[in-house]
């Protein structure tokens, strides 16, 4: 698992956004074992300097920030928020939103991947939050991304996987490609679920931030992506229809009329 | 000189003639910030030789929560 030259050694990677105090979010993350958060950027006011905390409170966890667009609605807008955010955060990572749709938040997929052309040519390694789309999936890649991050459902609905069909394809499609599932996730089983499907990681936020007790879920997400992980790595046997005694047969006594 | 901008969209009045005097008189002394002027990324170093004019845009962001 390789995403542009670095391997992260947890396959969670967190958001840092709704938690309850910036103590819960320390927590949350320490708990997680996530070595890479999502972070983004957002007005300043000279007076209150609310960014300096946060920020510092980031580096202190030594963790790998992944900067979002988060709210850009045109490739323009995207653009300038990831030139913004490679100065601030001195990395050239990006995690890429162009939205196209409120109520789902859906990506608008013909300006992320004109933004992705434009990032990349620009020396950004670029992680487009995108559908499950195989074609533009294949856009994406052709622009330069080699990261691909397809929703499992929208943003902050906890859905879980909502088109597995999809995601199984796309797994399916893209055999070298680094996969992340991001968004949509709300239990620990649908992170399970996503990398027993072979996903390289998931992504996730509002299913730790607003859970009841942040760290403690964290942690449970922790162990659903080392069992999902570990479950596709062994192989699983195939579902099917008819039922099939796991006890022998052969050797069953005979107590009584056949 | 007094010219009349927007600063992260609110209507400010300065003295400052450039964008690095504009945060120094706002209060980002010091701050890790990103600025941008009229919708287009102006880079640290630029923003000492970025002269402020009436109906100029400024966007002063930090780094925040996220998902």
């Amino acid at each position: 698992m390789d995403f542009y030259g670095f391997e992260p050694s947890s396959r969670l990677f967190l958001g840092t956004a709704q938690y309850p105090s910036p103590a819960v979010l320390g927590e949350a993350i320490r708990a997680s074992g996530a070595e890479v958060v999502t972070v983004s950027l957002r007005r300043e006011s000279g007076a209150a300097r609310a960014g300096q905390g946060f920020w510092e409170l980031i580096r202190s966890l030594g963790v790998r920030v992944l900067p979002n667009t988060a709210g850009c609605h045109s490739v323009r807008e995207a653009v300038t928020t990831a030139e913004m955010a490679r100065e601030v955060f001195e990395t050239d990572w990006i995690k890429l939103e162009v939205i196209g749709e409120d109520d789902t938040l859906q990506p608008d997929v013909f300006g992320l991947v004109e933004a992705a052309r434009i990032l990349t040519d620009s020396g950004f390694k670029v992680f487009p939050y995108t559908t499950e789309d195989l074609v533009v999936a294949e856009r994406l890649l052709q622009a330069g991304c080699e990261v691909l991050m397809p929703w499992g459902a929208p943003i902050g609905s906890g859905r879980g996987l909502n088109n597995v069909f999809a995601l199984r394809a796309m797994r399916a499609h893209f055999p070298d490609v680094p996969l992340v599932v991001d968004a949509g996730i709300g239990l620990p089983s649908h992170a399970a679920a996503a990398m027993e499907l072979g996903y390289d990681a998931v992504l996730l936020n509002t299913a730790v931030a607003k859970a009841g007790d942040p760290a403690r879920m964290a942690a449970a997400f922790a162990q659903a992506v080392e069992a999902g992980r570990a479950a596709r790595e062994a192989d699983p046997m195939e579902p099917r229809d008819m039922a099939e005694p796991s006890t022998p047969v052969i050797g069953r006594a005979v107590l009584g009329d056949a | 000189m007094t010219v009349r901008i927007e600063l992260n969209g609110e209507p400010v009045s300065t003295e400052a003639a450039t964008l690095a005097d504009l945060l120094d008189e706002k209060g980002y002394n010091g701050a890790v910030v990103a600025t941008a002027l009229n919708g287009t990324f102006l880079p640290k170093g630029l923003r000492a030789a970025a002269p402020l004019s009436d109906g100029d845009a400024v966007e002063v962001v930090a780094p925040m929560q996220g998902g």
